[in-house]
């Protein structure tokens, strides 16, 4: 077995030609890619630089670490200042300012903060370091939702006392419907996320199909992400709105049932409010009756991360993350603003729209 | 949102997968697949692989992206 | 600066920029730097001199393809070697922390006099302190160097003119990959080895080969990126890279995508850029690729006039990208 390439450069012009026809016979189109990876890889290809002038990929709230809300990075930065008190994280996490602080910043005073890719490092950690209090901050899509599932599930098993999770966990359908819903974005369809798709399957999409709209499931490959435009402009011409699944070697029609199962053995679905957008009704993850006595935020009384659209001053991340404003018409772009001095998440997460503005340019 | 490689599974003990991504190795939790065999291509992240690379689809899919690209769509006007 | 404190983003990348330019310099040097170039030239009477000092603080002490002995004295031999200097002399400061192995020590030592001996550098001077447990990550290196600069070259990073050639002396991203596999945190291992090695014979070979070369800088910290910005910062240019063109080893490609890192802001301890004149560009690619230490060198981009970015990618599918200096710390993603 091996891997298939898709990154082949002559294909990947002829693509470009297919789009540009398309795009020929139609009006203005926004495509919204919901995945912090694409907005990466999309800049890194310096793919809007080769589009037709009429087709604009808008960077959606993909990025879930921009979307957790300051109140909860403050709070964590917070907890972790605390003696004996050790908070795990994803790297993605570190330097995103909250309202008043971030947790960089509690680390240059002497925060116990460990970045880890897993959170089973959380839990090795905490067997370490029993007389900590060791703190995972679970936070992610429906991607990482099953992993955190998994550390939880150990925890209460192998009776952990000294771990528990900050859950900041959101779910991404919820969030389509909900920026759909708002007509002012002028969505014309979406390129949905590959990875989020291989555990949640191609269902949980439809609705979109029902409310008029085109959107393809797309891996994360240069051919991925070219057929997934194609495929959305063929359908905006021929006025189809489907669901299609153009990253089958990944996404089975049914996801990953069983990681789905997982994630619900030890969550259910909360309300969640999603930072510069506001609270979106059944959009998020929270644990479960059995597993409260793990929920940091009940142990330590941290208020859970329930703080609505709330972004530093002057800070416009709420309508970039909605598509509303491209980053490089926020006023504080580039100048104020910059991932060495972020003044909101979206600039200084690393998939963060504004991040990848900056550093890809438009 | 969603880091994740294909790695190749190499080696396999209880619930625990060893993968490699080019010469770089690191375990994976298997737990959430089924029948997961050596040389499998698995999608790792955050330490699990969440689900499993299909060759065959990989080679489909790639002849429709360029039967995609080499057509010109009859329907087009212009 | 908004931040009061030294962060660990001060250590290298933008972050480390803007410590010197807000702190460090304005302290140290009120007058103003002037260019800054990997080595300082002064003159005696019929002698040009080059004069650098650099830091080590690498952690773990060793890893795959050498040690912070060797680093320490590498480090300091290529600063040289990139201003046309030949090492001759090398001062080698230690802070050492309370409860490293002296066998480790003395180890690491041995490996910085291998590589002085073999590159006919002789170590002048030193210092030796001590500090308290959890001061210092089992021992500091600070290593001074004097060379000598070859006769009738001149280098300087504000040399390169629009149309000259852009090379690499080969593969990116080993150094940093092989550390950060040894980070326990990030909970993988690697077979990639770090290219740590000495760059005068090289680069001698490529100024033999192509005498008019502008400048050479070695991509340590920062990747080939933050080296190729810094040029074009000093020379006033556009430094237009194809990304088809530059050698990333597999291993490097695949820790890069599991990490969510770059290739291009990954360090390196042995590989250098050099900007050519386009008629010497040939002669200096085979200078290169006819030493061992060169096999994968490649000619990766041209300088063009000033614009909007210093430096511009042309990408695989043909877009265009600009090529930033990386951020100060760069941390694993999972998104």
């Amino acid at each position: 077995m091996s891997l298939v390439d898709f990154s082949d450069p002559s294909t990947a012009g002829l693509l470009l030609g297919r789009i540009a026809a398309a795009a020929h016979a139609l009006g203005t189109v926004r495509i919204m890619e919901v995945c912090g990876t694409h907005t990466m890889e999309i800049g890194r290809l310096g793919l809007r630089s080769l589009l037709p002038k009429n087709v604009e990929l808008v960077s959606g709230p993909g990025c879930p670490v921009c979307v957790t809300s300051g109140a909860y990075l403050d709070a964590a930065a917070t907890i972790a200042l605390s003696k004996n008190f050790r908070i795990v994280t994803y790297g993605d996490m570190v330097r995103v300012p909250g309202l008043r602080t971030s947790l960089d910043e509690a680390k240059s005073n002497g925060a116990a903060i460990d970045v880890v890719t897993s959170p089973l490092q959380a839990v090795e950690i905490a067997r370490r370091k029993p007389n900590e209090q060791v703190i995972f901050l679970a936070v992610g899509f429906e991607t990482t939702a099953p992993a955190s599932a998994k550390a939880v599930s150990i925890a209460k098993q192998e009776g952990i006392p000294n771990l528990s999770f900050f859950v900041s966990h959101k779910t991404v359908p919820p969030a389509l419907s909900a920026l759909v819903a708002d007509k002012e974005l002028a969505i014309s369809g979406f390129l949905l996320p590959g990875h989020v798709s291989a555990v949640i399957g191609e269902k949980p999409y439809w609705p979109l199909a029902q409310q008029g709209l085109p959107a393809v499931i797309t891996g994360f490959e240069p051919l991925d992400i070219l057929s997934g435009i194609t495929m959305v402009c063929d359908m905006l011409v021929h006025k189809r709105a489907s669901v299609l699944n153009a990253y089958q070697r990944i996404v089975k029609r049914e996801g990953n049932p069983r990681a789905v199962e997982t994630v619900f053995r030890v969550f259910d679905v909360a309300d969640a409010a999603w930072r510069g957008i506001g609270l979106i009704p059944g959009s998020g993850l929270a644990l479960r009756q059995e597993f409260r006595e793990y929920d940091a935020s009940i142990r330590f009384g941290i208020p859970p991360d329930g703080g609505a659209a709330d972004m530093p001053e002057a800070c416009s991340c709420g309508d970039v993350l909605k598509g509303r404003l491209r980053p490089d018409a926020c006023p504080l772009f580039g100048t104020s603003c910059t991932p060495e001095h972020p003044v909101g998440p979206c600039m200084v997460s690393s998939e963060g729209s504004c991040a990848a503005y900056f550093k890809y340019g438009a | 949102m969603c880091l994740a490689v294909p790695a190749k599974v190499i080696s396999i003990e209880g619930s625990t997968a060893t993968v490699d991504m080019m010469g770089n190795t690191t375990s994976a939790d298997i737990s959430l697949l089924e029948n997961v065999t050596i040389g499998d291509y698995v999608l790792v992240h955050v330490g699990f692989a969440i689900q499993k690379y299909d060759e065959a689809e990989a080679k489909i899919t790639l002849d429709l992206l360029q039967e995609l690209a080499h057509t010109v769509d009859p329907h087009e006007p212009g | 600066m908004t931040s009061a404190t030294v962060r660990m983003s001060h250590g290298s990348g933008k972050g480390n920029k803007e410590l010197l330019e807000t702190v460090v310099f304005p302290a140290l040097i009120p007058g103003g730097v002037g260019t800054l170039e990997d080595a300082f030239i002064f003159d005696i009477p019929g002698r040009r001199f080059a004069f650098t000092t650099d830091s080590f603080v690498v952690s773990p002490l060793e890893f795959p393809g050498g040690d912070i002995g060797k680093l320490a004295a590498c480090g300091t031999i290529n600063d040289l070697a990139m201003m046309a200097a030949k090492p001759i002399l090398l001062s080698v400061a230690l802070v050492l922390e309370e409860g490293l192995d002296l066998q480790l020590l003395a180890k690491m030592l041995r490996s910085l006099s291998a590589v002085c001996s073999s590159q006919g550098v002789r170590i002048a001077c030193g210092d030796t302190k001590v500090v308290d447990k959890g001061k210092a990550d089992g021992m500091f290196i600070t290593a001074s160097g004097i060379g000598i600069v070859k006769v009738g070259i001149s280098l300087s990073a504000a040399n390169a003119k629009p149309g000259d050639a852009v090379l690499v002396s080969g593969g990116i991203g080993l150094h940093g990959i092989t550390v950060l596999s040894r980070r326990a945190n990030l909970h993988f291992a690697s077979s990639a080895v770090s290219d740590c090695a000495p760059l005068f014979g090289i680069s001698d070979a490529l100024l033999s080969a192509a005498p008019f070369t502008r400048t050479m800088r070695d991509a340590t910290r920062g990747g080939l990126a933050a080296v190729l910005c810094e040029l074009a910062e000093s020379s006033k240019v556009c430094i237009m890279i194809r990304e088809d063109a530059v050698p990333v080893p597999a291993v490097v490609r695949g820790a890069c995508a599991f990490l969510g890192m770059d290739p291009f802001h990954v360090a390196n301890e042995g590989r250098f850029a050099a900007i050519v004149p386009p008629e010497q560009a040939e002669s200096a690619l085979a200078a290169l690729r006819a030493h061992p230490q060169g096999r994968d060198a490649a000619i990766i981009g041209t300088v063009a006039g000033p614009g909007k970015f210093p430096v511009l990618l042309k990408t695989s599918i043909g877009g265009t990208r600009p090529l930033e200096m990386p951020p100060g710390d760069i941390l694993p993603r999972i998104c």
